[in-house]
């Protein structure tokens, strides 16, 4: 899988790059739409929280700066995306600019014919050494033909390095979140069906590549629960990223899963006694859409900025302020050390060769058909 | 006094009743002072003052049409809502129910008819958003239509490779004009390409933002138009062609004089030469007919349906998909009412969801259990404090008041959180009872992420709901009543019982419709500290509304939800009186 291969490069790269990326800097040329009329506000709809501030840091206030006459609005609205601008479309009322969603939205947006279909080579800039944007992105990265990448995170799990009944093990692989004998205590998973079902099959022996042909079948369905059902009880289910680490910081659970990101800003930023356990970890994508239906004049903005935001530079500059890999391969050997804190990024992305070992990618197109399925089945079940 | 005691009526002098009557008899109606009937002139001065105060309501009136009454039944409306099915597959839709008989898969002239469809959906990018639609009923559908919009425009491309090899003329999108178009089209389309040429030539000069908006060119290409002829000779040609230059039109802001048809304009032109139409075509490009006419015979041919189940994806032969079709075809469904009684629509006719998807009957009765809870126990914490406010002294009263209110002030969120912390296994509450030797440390007690952490948390947040209408009413019942009944010889039981308590009903009343009512639609409570079995139905309209997108699903549950407290507001009105209820 190529997602594997973002960080080949390694450590030796890195350390060339401290050097390297002064010079580097600013190399991208111009934006197709430079010097055309556009418009001076710009909504961006993103997540919030530390990873919105990411996005700040990086790339909207640089912009900012070298475009003084620009306003810049942030609505933090991306978890309710697909509804917002399904009800935006249906008001004929477009008031975001710029929408900051998971790749699973992306898709659902693109079908629903809400999202403006791109060229990614005419909105992200080609690579400082001239490779298309289209490669330098990859087909693993460009899922749907209206999202435009940014970072790659995962779904992992963290455990707590405290506890006592454990008897000094701690877990590594991912079927130690079913081992009640050997790590006691209560763990947090998310409310849906999403990786829930593929970790309990990985762990009720189907293999990798077989998970989502076993889950299409009820029998498959139901194996999946049934492995659940071994650790229902013990189990709290979270529906917004910061339960988990606020549950893991409280000692409420001892292991569970949330986004990479929010982990890393636990353990390194608040030296919580947590760690990760990258085992099985699942791979998820997160970009921009465009609104379909801006006029010329905000679309000219909307491509001057992306053209900024999405080069190789900016990727890996958001990489100082968040754990998250950069979408381009050309922006993994710039990715440096953590903007304040000042430890190497590399070894908590959720690409790092050793981390991705065992790593997966959601089949977003599979989710698309079995989501309404499998989440009656799976509320159904958590409701017993 | 007698009961027979006779009206004015009765009496035989005049009453003044009776003496303006009978001058009103005499002399006609009475007059106002400008001559007019004084009926008359009363209702016309009348109606100015009712227009008067309704012109007073109307903002308010309109703002609450507008803004709440509106929208709110456009909401409902999409629960039986179900055109997309008849607007997105017209021609499918009417094919199916002609000639399907629900066994197995459909004759050609379905496929053919969903061929001309899908084209155009496909290029509306319509049809995936027909297949979310149709995933909700059955699984699967989602992808089928993404996988079929990639190959649609496949459809008939041998026939488009056959023509262009006869003669390269074919590929033009010029030929198609010609053998197609009005003539008259023609040369309205020029004038018009020819002012849209000048304006984008001043456009491209624009220099600010409002220059680029003010020299917009708006003016549509004139809208194609199928000459009589094409029509009369070429009938099947003529209709899918008039709607590729319709969809290049209007959707792609294009011109069919720039576009290559679609490949089922090829096929229908196949269709229609080798079913011998098209003899007495007499207009231009006949030539290049003619000779397809004569070479059409020897075309290799290929049926949609084959290419359907073969090359785009085999499914498509499946029952259960033009059943589901066929089932939801209509523009009205019961389709989502079903479902959230967890029953569905099937080709079979209505059947249950399969067991193990069950769940909004569990939740409806879960929501209404919880809630009465909820209320109760409002009754019980709320009635108290009503009371002692209530009797204490202004000042003192006041002050507790302020506590009352206090938690009402401070934001829902915080307010939810602080629970989290207080009931959690590690919480506040846990660490004091473990620190006491209540509980045993490895055995906290559970109370959160339960349905307990939902009756506590929403028994706080709603108990000023329940205080304040009780305070008010407690407040006009006078002390006497209760002095004077144990004045009388009631025990203090007996006076609460038979004098205090039947005033403060209708406190009670109000707190009770106020909280259950508040109570039923609450979501974010439950979410946050209900866990698996403590949430609502409200949770699931939510997680329809924001994540699955099923908007019609949620507008049903919804209304349903709606329903109820309207049978339950009807029948608190029949069993204890709407009347009585007050809130102070």
């Amino acid at each position: 899988m190529r997602l594997n291969g973002f960080w080949m490069t390694g450590t030796a790269a890195l350390a060339l790059v401290a050097a390297g990326a002064g010079a580097q800097e600013d190399q991208a040329p111009e934006s197709p739409v430079a010097g055309q009329p556009m418009v001076d506000a710009l909504t961006i709809v993103s997540w919030g929280g530390a990873y919105q501030e990411s996005q700040l840091k990086a790339y909207v206030e640089p912009y900012v700066e070298a475009n003084p006459e620009l306003e810049v609005t942030w609505d933090e609205s991306s978890a309710e995306a697909v509804a917002g601008m399904r009800a935006q479309s249906e008001a004929d009322n477009i008031t975001w600019d710029l929408v900051d969603v998971t790749a699973a939205d992306a898709m659902r947006l693109c079908d629903e014919g809400l999202a403006m279909e791109v060229d990614i080579n005419e909105i992200a800039a080609p690579a400082p050494d001239g490779t298309e944007a289209e490669e330098d992105f990859g087909e693993d990265m460009l899922v749907s033909d209206c999202f435009i990448p940014q970072i790659a995170y995962s779904y992992t799990f963290g455990y707590r390095t405290d506890v006592e009944d454990w008897g000094g093990e701690s877990p590594s692989e991912i079927c130690d979140v079913f081992d009640l004998e050997a790590f006691p205590g209560r763990r947090s998973l998310e409310k849906r069906p999403h990786n829930n079902m593929e970790w309990a099959l990985m762990c009720d022996g189907v293999p990798q590549d077989e998970i989502y042909e076993t889950l299409e079948t009820d029998e498959g369905q139901d194996r999946a629960l049934a492995k659940l059902d071994t650790i229902k009880d013990e189990t709290v289910w979270w529906t917004a990223g910061a339960d988990t680490p606020q549950l893991l910081a409280d000692g409420e659970v001892v292991m569970g899963s949330t986004y990479n990101g929010r982990l890393f800003s636990l353990i390194a930023e608040q030296d919580q006694p947590v760690e990760m356990m990258w085992d099985a970890q699942a791979y998820d994508l997160d970009g921009w859409v465009i609104p379909e239906g801006l006029d010329e004049a905000t679309l000219n903005r909307v491509k001057d900025f992306l053209w900024f935001a999405t080069d190789t530079q900016r990727l890996a500059d958001q990489a100082k302020y968040i754990s998250y890999g950069p979408a381009r391969d050309s922006s993994a050997p710039l990715v440096g050390q953590h903007a304040e804190l000042g430890i190497d990024m590399a070894p908590h992305m959720p690409t790092n060769p050793e981390n991705a070992q065992n790593a997966y990618v959601q089949n977003f197109e599979w989710w698309a058909d079995y989501r309404d399925d499998l989440d009656a089945k799976f509320q159904a079940w958590l409701a017993q | 006094m007698s009961d027979a005691a006779p009206g004015p009526a009765h009496l035989a002098g005049p009453t003044p009743d009776t003496v303006l009557r009978d001058a009103d008899r005499a002399r006609g109606p009475v007059l106002a002072a400008d001559g007019t009937p004084l009926k008359r002139s009363l209702n016309r001065a009348l109606r100015a003052q009712k227009l008067r105060a309704l012109g007073l309501i109307a903002p308010l009136l309109l703002f609450v049409v507008v803004t709440f009454i509106a929208p709110i039944a456009d909401m409902l409306f999409r629960s039986v809502e179900n055109e997309i099915v008849g607007q997105t597959l017209p021609r499918t839709v009417v094919a199916l129910d002609e000639t399907w008989d629900g066994q197995g898969a459909p004759d050609e002239e379905v496929y053919r008819a969903l061929a001309a469809d899908l084209m155009v959906a496909s290029e509306l990018k319509n049809h995936t958003r027909l297949g979310s639609r149709l995933n909700y009923e059955t699984t699967g559908m989602s992808s089928l239509f993404r996988r079929s919009g990639r190959d649609v425009d496949d459809i008939g491309e041998v026939y488009a490779d056959q023509f262009i090899d006869l003669d390269a003329a074919w590929e033009e999108p010029a030929t198609w004009v010609a053998l197609m178009a009005d003539p008259g089209w023609d040369e309205r389309q020029a004038a018009w390409h020819e002012r849209r040429d000048a304006a984008e030539a001043e456009r491209a000069a624009a220099e600010t933002v409002e220059e680029l908006r003010a020299l917009a060119f708006t003016e549509r290409e004139p809208r194609f138009r199928v000459s009589d002829m094409a029509q009369e000779e070429l009938p099947r040609t003529a209709r899918i062609y008039a709607q590729f230059a319709q969809v290049i039109q209007t959707e792609n802001a294009d011109s069919p004089t720039e576009e290559e048809p679609w490949n089922i304009v090829y096929q229908a032109l196949y269709e229609d030469l080798s079913a011998a139409r098209g003899r007495n075509y007499e207009g231009r490009e006949g030539a290049l007919l003619d000779a397809a006419r004569d070479a059409v015979g020897s075309f290799e041919t290929q049926p949609v349906k084959a290419f359907f189940l073969e090359e785009i994806d085999e499914e498509w032969g499946d029952p259960r998909v033009w059943g589901t079709i066929s089932a939801f075809s209509s523009p009205y469904t019961a389709g989502y009412f079903l479902s959230s009684i967890d029953m569905q629509l099937t080709p079979q006719g209505i059947e249950p969801q399969p067991e193990d998807q069950q769940i909004y009957g569990l939740l409806f009765k879960r929501t209404m259990v919880m809630s009465m809870t909820i209320m109760f126990a409002c009754i019980a914490l709320g009635y108290p404090i009503a009371y002692l406010l209530s009797n204490l002294p202004v000042r003192t009263s006041n002050l507790l008041m302020i506590l009352v209110l206090l938690p009402f002030w401070t934001s829902l969120l915080v307010r939810t959180s602080a629970w989290k912390v207080l009931l959690q296994q590690q919480g506040v509450i846990n660490d004091t009872l473990v620190w006491l030797g209540l509980v045993a440390d490895g055995n906290r007690l559970e109370l959160i992420n339960n349905q307990t952490g939902t009756i506590i948390a929403m028994t706080h947040i709603l108990l000023p709901f329940m205080i304040l209408p009780l305070y008010s009413v407690m407040k006009t019942i006078p002390p006497q009543y209760v002095r004077a009944a144990r004045s009388l010889g009631a025990t203090p039981w007996t006076a609460f019982r038979r004098v205090y308590f039947p005033q403060s009903v209708p406190g009670i009343g109000a707190g009770c419709i106020l909280v259950f009512i508040l109570a039923i639609g609450y979501y974010i409570t439950p979410e946050l500290v209900g866990g698996t079995t403590g949430t609502f139905v409200s949770n699931r309209i939510a997680y329809h509304i924001s994540s699955s997108l099923n908007w019609g699903l949620a507008a049903a549950l919804g209304s349903i939800l709606l329903a109820f407290v309207l049978v339950l507001y009807y029948l608190y009105d029949r069993i204890v009186g709407i009347d009585n209820v007050s809130l102070g």
